[in-house]
């Protein structure tokens, strides 16, 4: 666990001071320090994080509705939760949502970051506006593109007065398509962002190798599939990460660019656990949806972040 | 992100390279257009916007939207503007954004300068709490700030972000300490400096680029924030985001569009100027999300 470089300086401390048999107090003090130091937000994680995921997780094994109780049911909220109509179109929501939004992310930001790391005039134009609307709440996103979706008066109404009566793209008013202006929404938001990770992981190639396989005639095109994209496995990994746990989080911009509709035909896991603890007072239920969505994310990140901090041993 | 030193070897013919620009402009009008349609359409009045096309500058500019979303827009139930949600969520944003970041450094100062047996499984389970679906602490959370009495306030609001902010401020200063020479707070130590002597002294003096990156970083989230705020605030703490999803979704009336639109900017503003004041140093902060180092 003990990096070289980073050895303790507490240790370091005890090596000054060979002579010194038992440290005096003072200097037990100052060891102590640190972990003192630390308690205060590892007691606020231990409690609002695990202590809250462990009672939630009891919750959902419980009958608890409008308020927590604290009968045991066993599995009941599990088996009535996978029965749900809504739940099964929340699940279906998210597949497709995350399936599209990841590798629609990943392709346009990947696209851009090599457009863009072709000594381009204006990159320092070009980046802020594909970055800029990750600095934007998902509810101003949501505000935007509803609007600019809406048939009545947006996109479609404007390529009508232009002439171009036969345009048609209701998808946000429409059942089946509606989830998929969600996908619009949040690539638009977050496609950028995900550039910006690929062009990092660009910048960080060596050229050596490059001008080598030039020199030896390989194609550009070979260049990317051979040596370039190969070595961007970390860039991948990351966005790939953080666009799932984003997916599954997704909750605000569902509220705000289609409040979860028409009907219910975008509700994700967010927005049942949402409703169905709030506001339809089906608490144990809501606890097993949350249980469901931390596990899910769970099963993604622990491997993740345990290779990455086994990687600095 | 320097660019000059770090151009690829790859050269590309004419044809290519108009293609590939091509892209780039198509590109920019897909990220330009949404929030650029809703700036030049806060500055009609309605009917323009409704019998109008969305895409014509407005033949009568006007404020008058802006005026009536920060003073007197039907926000629920009263008319009053998103000027007082504006200010909740300063009150808001400042102490938590303070509180995260200075926590974040002392315990990346504590997980690299001052390490102990066990402080790795420490800092993974910190690091896992940044990415937990917040609905699997909802329930609990709503019944820990009544009993603690700050349930729909502020300064309840400042605890929630407050909790689940560390774990990525504490990731920041961990990284960028990791690579501080350690043997300068031996020497340090050596010369009879203590624990906050030497961050006061040695660490905070250096630490400024990451700082930054926090401020930015925590800033953007908890100004952007809707679960935590339509889930613990009342109509005294109620966040920007929640007023204007109220203020966009109301069924009452007339549907004022540029009204609304008024407010989605009002409530991009602050991000957006950090943005664009810092943006180099918030690309940064991302990227430092993605668990490198």
């Amino acid at each position: 666990m003990v990096d070289q470089t980073n050895s303790s300086v507490a240790m370091a401390a005890d090596y000054a001071m060979p002579t010194a048999v038992k440290p005096d107090l003072r200097t037990r003090l100052q060891n102590l320090i640190p972990k003192l130091v630390l308690s205060p937000s590892l007691a606020l994680i231990l409690v609002f994080v695990y202590g809250f995921i462990i009672f939630s997780v009891y919750l959902s094994f419980t009958g608890s509705r409008i308020l927590p109780v604290y009968d045991w049911v066993g599995l009941e909220n599990y088996e009535k939760l996978f029965r749900l109509r809504h739940w099964s179109i929340a699940i279906k929501n998210l597949g497709i949502f995350a399936g599209l939004y990841i590798a629609i992310c990943t392709a346009i930001g990947l696209s851009l970051a090599i457009f863009l790391d072709q000594k381009i005039r204006g990159e320092g134009f070009l980046r802020p506006i594909f970055l800029y609307p990750m600095a934007l709440s998902f509810i101003v996103t949501g505000t935007a593109w509803k609007w600019f979706l809406d048939p009545g008066i947006g996109l479609e109404h404007t390529m009508h007065l232009w002439g171009w009566e036969s345009f048609e793209f209701n998808w946000i008013k429409d059942r089946n398509f509606a989830i998929y202006t969600v996908v619009i929404a949040a690539v638009w938001q977050t496609s950028g962002f995900v550039m910006a990770m690929f062009l990092a992981g660009l910048r960080g190639i060596d050229n050596e190798i490059l001008k080598a396989a030039q020199i030896d005639g390989a194609s550009n095109w070979n260049m990317y599939r051979r040596i370039i994209i190969p070595q961007l496995r970390p860039a991948f990994l990351s966005a790939f990460v953080i666009l799932s746990h984003l997916a599954i989080k997704s909750y605000d911009l569902v509220v705000a660019l289609t409040g979860g509709g028409p009907g219910r035909a975008t509700e994700v896991p967010a927005t049942f656990m949402y409703s169905y603890t709030f506001t339809r007072n089906q608490m144990g239920i809501g606890a097993s949806s949350a249980v469901i969505m931390l596990m899910t994310i769970a099963a993604i990140m622990v491997p993740y972040l345990y290779a990455e901090l086994r990687e600095k041993k | 992100m320097s660019v000059a030193s770090t151009d690829n070897a790859i050269s590309t013919g004419r044809i290519t390279r108009a293609f590939i620009y091509l892209m780039l402009i198509l590109f920019a009008t897909f990220y330009l257009l949404p929030f650029g349609i809703m700036v030049l359409n806060s500055v009609k009045p309605l009917s323009e916007i409704t019998g109008g096309n969305m895409m014509s500058l407005p033949q009568v500019f006007t404020l008058e939207p802006w005026f009536k979303a920060w003073n007197s827009a039907q926000i629920g139930v009263e008319p009053t503007g998103l000027k007082p949600y504006f200010w909740n969520s300063l009150k808001m944003v400042f102490p938590a954004v303070t509180i995260s970041t200075v926590l974040g450094a002392l315990n990346g100062y504590v997980l690299t300068k001052w390490r102990f047996k066990g402080d790795t499984i420490l800092f993974g389970l910190m690091l896992f709490a940044c990415f937990i679906p917040f609905q699997i602490v909802l329930i609990p959370m709503a019944r820990v700030l009544g009993f603690l009495g700050i349930a729909g306030s502020t300064p309840g609001l400042v605890l929630v972000h407050v909790v689940y902010g560390l774990g990525f401020t504490t990731l920041y200063f961990r990284n960028y300490y990791q690579v501080f020479p350690t043997e300068l707070i031996r020497a340090a130590q050596i010369d009879g400096a203590g624990f906050f002597r030497i961050f006061w002294r040695i660490m905070l003096p250096s630490s400024g680029p990451i700082i930054v990156v926090s401020v930015i970083w925590q800033f953007t989230n908890i100004w952007n924030d809707f679960l935590f705020g339509a889930s613990f605030a009342d109509l005294d703490s109620q966040p920007m985001t929640v007023a204007l999803n109220n203020l966009v979704s109301s069924s009452t009336g007339v549907k004022e569009y540029n009204v609304h639109f008024a407010g989605a900017i009002l409530a991009a503003l602050p991000t957006l100027l950090v943005y664009i004041v810092a943006g180099r140093y918030f690309v940064r902060g991302l990227m430092a999300g993605s668990v490198k180092g």
